[in-house]
């Protein structure tokens, strides 16, 4: 068989097994209660919105997505500044400690968390910073930061040295240079790591169980992962908050794709 | 160069503060207090140090030893199994089709999800009453139906099972990325002297895509090292502990039980254990990047 008649075969089989699990547990939102129980399994949903509804009454949803918004989106600004600020002095001054300093970023953007949860736990105890947004957030950023680090680090270096130099030698400070004349340059690679930092926070668990033990406060993978039913869990509603919490990343990914793959390439540090 | 020297020092402090107080002292602490008894439900014992006490208590304890044998088989079944899957998925993504760019985006779906929700999904398909598992294998027959997160050994699997699904993608962008650097002409060369497809493979494909290989199962090692996410949601680490990862038991040892001294000793386990991989994946990664740095 020649090759150009596999191609359907592919989208098959690479698409089905991307897309079905999790479709599967899309439609299941949209089910009806005994839809979901039934046997032989129905596929095509009632389009019946009452998980969604009842997600964000009895559930606390619209808290979960609060909070997640605000975390992920203070962590990625943050990481964003002081990430760039290293990454541009890491590649533009090649100093002694440069190399070193961003080795030492990949080691610890390979720690297992839990290597590291006891003390960042007590540090913020101390602080009492445990259920705060700073709390979480100040730890989202110390974990960012390797990923953030590297990603712009690839991006800056690839940047023409000439215009900055000559815009010193005209009397830019490095502070000008940096504003004016880098991060225009560098904004695909500033927006690329911003587009990862917002994903691997949004996702992250972990710390968030750990730190954020106040409902109130807690981000969407805590809640999801909490939801209450000790006996029988209520599946459609967790469908529905699993479909909204992956909703704006899979938006991101399709839309950035290109740019992802050449952050995560670039980086390749962070899943 | 004095002043670059002040200038980098000045900008690289941000980041450094962080870093320092979130991942290294944490690190050393932890290492630290792996020596000391130190339990939070008893706080009138204070901390005491034990010297290796808390390593001893690790090797004889049964939990600990099943629990690092199933962090082992874990990482590795998952994976070898992934590269091998990221491997064809990137062969078939580098060849040139109608709709590639939106297949490409496809695959990056399981990647994007959060772990958390893919966790949940699959505890639903794997459900032991209305599961699609389950009705793949024995269709209506529900009296046959498995209970798959309460058998041990399907446990593994069904964790096995969402990790793969969740992470393949990964290791295919990592493998796509190296195959697109090899140069076309060689293929081309190939086939005028009359290779076969497979020989293609066999003799330049392989041998030039070693590195991105060799990366991508690396990064998968260390990342399946830490499994956490899955077993929370899908098992709590049960059914008798037969899916209690070390560091879901560290988790639980230090957090649920407050014994913090013999969960640090479990951390600086784990954390050994990813460290001798890391230091191979940062001399591969770091050689490439800075290689592209001297210029």
């Amino acid at each position: 068989m020649s090759r150009k008649a596999l191609q359907p075969l592919w989208w098959v089989v690479i698409g089905g097994f991307s897309l079905v699990p999790f479709l599967w547990f899309v439609l299941t939102s949209w089910k009806s209660p005994a839809q979901i129980t039934a046997i032989p399994p129905e596929i095509v949903p009632e389009f019946h919105w009452g998980f969604y509804d009842s997600a964000l009454r009895n559930y606390g949803l619209l808290r979960y997505i609060r909070n997640s918004a605000i975390v992920a989106t203070l962590t990625t600004l943050i990481s964003i500044l002081i990430g760039s600020l290293a990454a541009y002095a890491l590649t533009r001054f090649r100093l002694s400690w440069t190399r070193f300093y961003l080795m030492l970023l990949l080691a610890i953007s390979m720690f297992p968390q839990i290597a590291i949860a006891g003390p960042v736990w007590r540090i913020l105890n101390t602080l009492g910073w445990l259920n705060t947004y700073q709390g979480i957030v100040a730890a989202y950023i110390a974990l960012s930061l390797p990923l953030a680090v590297w990603i712009l680090a690839t991006f800056f270096k690839e940047l023409p040295y000439e215009v900055e130099e000559a815009a010193l030698v005209d009397g830019c400070t490095w502070v000008q240079a940096l504003w004016k004349i880098v991060l225009p340059l560098a904004a695909p690679g500033l927006f690329t790591a911003s587009i990862l930092v917002f994903i691997h926070v949004w996702n992250e668990f972990f710390f968030a169980l750990l730190i954020l033990t106040n409902p109130a406060l807690q981000t969407l993978p805590v809640g999801i992962a909490l939801f209450p039913g000790e006996y029988t869990m209520p599946w459609g509603e967790i469908a529905a908050a699993s479909t909204i919490a992956t909703l704006p990343l899979i938006v991101l990914t399709l839309i950035f794709q290109r740019r992802i793959v050449r952050g995560l390439s670039a980086g390749a540090i962070k899943g | 160069m004095k002043g670059a020297q002040r200038v980098a020092s000045y900008y690289v402090l941000p980041s450094l503060v962080f870093v320092l107080l979130f991942s290294l002292y944490p690190i050393f602490e932890s290492f630290r207090l792996s020596f000391y008894r130190l339990i939070l439900a008893l706080p009138w014992l204070g901390q005491r140090f034990v010297g290796w006490e808390n390593y001893g208590d690790l090797v004889t304890d049964p939990v600990a030893m099943q629990s690092l044998g199933t962090t082992l088989l874990f990482v590795a079944v998952t994976a070898p199994l992934e590269v091998v899957l990221g491997l064809s998925m990137a062969l078939v993504l580098n060849e040139s089709f109608r709709g590639r760019a939106l297949l490409r985006a496809i695959v990056l779906v399981p990647w994007a999800i959060p772990t958390v929700v893919s966790s949940q999904m699959w505890r639903f398909i794997f459900n032991d009453r209305y599961g699609l598992i389950n009705f793949f294998l024995f269709g209506e027959a529900t009296h046959l139906y498995l209970a798959p997160l309460a058998e041990p050994d399907l446990a593994v699997l069904a964790i096995m099972t969402a990790d793969i699904w969740k992470t393949s993608s990964f290791a295919a962008l990592i493998i796509l990325a190296g195959l697109q650097t090899i140069p076309d002409e060689l293929y081309e060369a190939a086939s005028i002297d009359g290779a076969s497809a497979w020989q293609k493979f066999h003799h330049i494909t392989l041998p030039l895509l070693k590195p991105a290989l060799l990366l991508a199962l690396l990064f998968r090692t260390i990342d399946a090292l830490r499994v956490f996410d899955l077993v929370f949601v899908m098992t709590q680490g049960g059914p008798a502990d037969a899916t209690n990862v070390l560091q879901f038991y560290g988790y639980k040892k230090t957090f649920a039980e407050g014994m913090i001294g013999y969960g640090s000793a479990i951390a600086v386990v784990v954390f050994f254990l990813s460290l001798v991989l890391s230091l191979l994946y940062i001399r591969l990664l770091g050689a490439r990047i800075l290689e592209r740095s001297e210029r």
